[in-house]
């Protein structure tokens, strides 16, 4: 009987393998040169983790728009997914309607700034009708009012180094980041209104983060700051979200 | 086995049936890949499900709306003072259906190439007539333990199971969950829409996962009727009959 394993069988394997690894070790050079390698990069979770955010930052339009809705299909129950911040600081801004609260804008920019609401709302306003799915499993459709992240970015003036932005909640145990495909994409907005209205409390007044593409995670609610970074390392715990501490994924475009 | 006896007889006889193995090296490889894989899809799957064990129809769907479904199951969300099974379980399930679809994609393109499913897994004339199914279909009712020979080959009902959760339920659930995806379906709406809507697609999605458990389910009580260790060495090894050392 032959050997059950041939010699050319072992050269043809030990040659693919080693193949597969130099592959391997070019990819993960390329991929961090191009900055398609997530914060959470980190442990076994973190190579699937990569895998798909490469892979959808290579293969798709970084500027493609996600589906929008007739008014006849936004939906009649927009479920509230956890409750207002109870900190001192927040319940102020709300006892004074909001009317001292403002939005800093830092980092890399060439002029940092910091919005009112009524300053916000001069701004060119945009609406979108859109799909927002909960990690959970839940969905609903709503109309937000806002104005494009784009264009307050673009008013301050955006360093070229930049490679994120990421934003920070009145509710401290909640900030986020993006990358600047998602952070300049047209329908990502600072949201102030919702279905017609002022922006709900339990929907994230006076202003939410709206991000069209991703989970409704990255959709950060009662924003507080934005700060243009060209690396996420040195913010908070240098995994991009307050997400993967607890096992969420920064990249919320699935 | 009673046959032992005339093993070194057996193989001068059938030289070609011992010496090439039951299943092709990366039969066997991609097999078991896709074990380990298929378990961490189902196991980050039940924790992604175990959020919002609850289906709806159509684009949208939450608690206040009405349901397709519910089932029987706790709702085990994150809330501030606990982090729900949805937080490993989607990054195992991504990381799983990334192994799955790679390893997937070898065997379906080698596959292929090396005729396999045409020469192994499509039904061969014969098997098709009504009395031949027939015939299996009894062989299976009664729980028939196949013979040495019958299990150097695929039955009809084997080959078309096979045939359908490779190219029917698999590229079924990979539709479904991409459609899933807000960001793919910015790219592809086509796949959101062609199934009514993003709910749709996760109500399909646990449709079909049902059905590959249920499979699994029967192709495990199949193999252990047929024979477990033999048909599990075969699928390891690639030996159909156990090699006589001694002789």
């Amino acid at each position: 009987m032959s050997p059950i394993v041939s010699r050319r069988k072992v050269i043809t394997t030990g040659l693919a393998t080693a193949a597969g690894v130099s592959g391997l070790g070019i990819a993960a050079v390329l991929a961090e040169r191009y900055g398609l390698v997530p914060p959470d990069h980190g442990g076994i979770f973190g190579v699937g983790e990569t895998m798909t955010y490469a892979a959808q930052r290579v293969l798709m339009s970084r500027h493609s728009l996600a589906r929008e809705f007739n008014r006849s299909q936004i939906s009649k129950v927009a479920p509230v997914n956890g409750n207002p911040p109870e900190n001192e600081t927040f319940q102020r801004l709300l006892g004074g309607g909001f009317q001292d609260w403002r939005l800093t804008v830092d980092g890399l920019v060439s002029r940092p700034a910091s919005f009112s609401l009524s300053e916000l709302k001069r701004f060119p306003s945009r609406t979108q009708i859109t799909h927002q799915a909960c990690e959970e499993g839940w969905s609903f459709i709503a109309e937000w009012i806002g104005v494009q992240l784009s264009t307050v970015l673009n008013f301050v003036g955006i360093r070229p180094e930049a490679k994120y932005v990421a934003y920070f909640s009145l509710d401290e145990a909640w900030w986020d980041s993006l990358d600047m495909a998602d952070a300049l994409h047209p329908q990502t907005f600072l949201a102030y209104g919702m279905n017609g209205q002022e922006l709900p409390l339990g929907h994230g007044a006076p202003v939410r983060m709206r991000v069209a593409r991703q989970l409704g995670f990255k959709s950060v609610k009662h924003l507080k700051q934005i700060t243009v970074t060209d690396t996420l390392k040195n913010v908070r715990d240098g995994q991009g979200s307050a997400g993967p501490a607890i096992g969420y994924t920064w990249y919320g475009g699935i | 086995m009673a046959e032992s006896a005339h093993f070194a007889g057996l193989a001068i006889q059938h030289p070609k049936v011992l010496d090439s193995p039951r299943h092709s090296g990366l039969v066997r490889v991609t097999h078991w890949v896709h074990t380990i894989s298929f378990f961490g899809l189902l196991v980050s799957g039940i924790g992604i499900l175990l959020a919002h064990p609850r289906f709806y129809w159509g684009e949208t769907g939450a608690v206040g709306t009405p349901s397709l479904f519910d089932l029987p199951l706790p709702f085990l969300d994150t809330t501030p003072t606990y982090v729900g099974p949805s937080s490993w379980g989607r990054s195992l399930h991504f990381l799983s259906a990334w192994v799955c679809v790679m390893n997937g994609l070898l065997y379906a393109i080698s596959g292929l190439f090396s005729q396999h499913f045409r020469k192994n897994l499509l039904p061969v004339k014969s098997q098709l007539s009504g009395k031949s199914i027939l015939q299996v279909v009894a062989n299976h009712l009664r729980l028939k333990r196949p013979s040495e020979e019958e299990s150097l080959t695929y039955n009809v009902l084997q080959r078309l199971a096979y045939l359908t959760v490779v190219f029917l339920l698999f590229p079924l659930m990979i539709w479904t969950g991409l459609a899933m995806s807000p960001a793919i379906t910015s790219v592809f709406p086509i796949l959101v829409t062609a199934v009514h809507g993003q709910q749709s697609a996760r109500t399909i999605h646990f449709f079909v996962a049902n059905l590959l458990v249920l499979f699994l389910f029967v192709h495990v009580a199949m193999v252990c009727l047929a024979g477990f260790s033999r048909r599990v060495r075969a699928m390891i090894t690639g030996q159909s009959v156990a090699r006589k050392e001694t002789s």
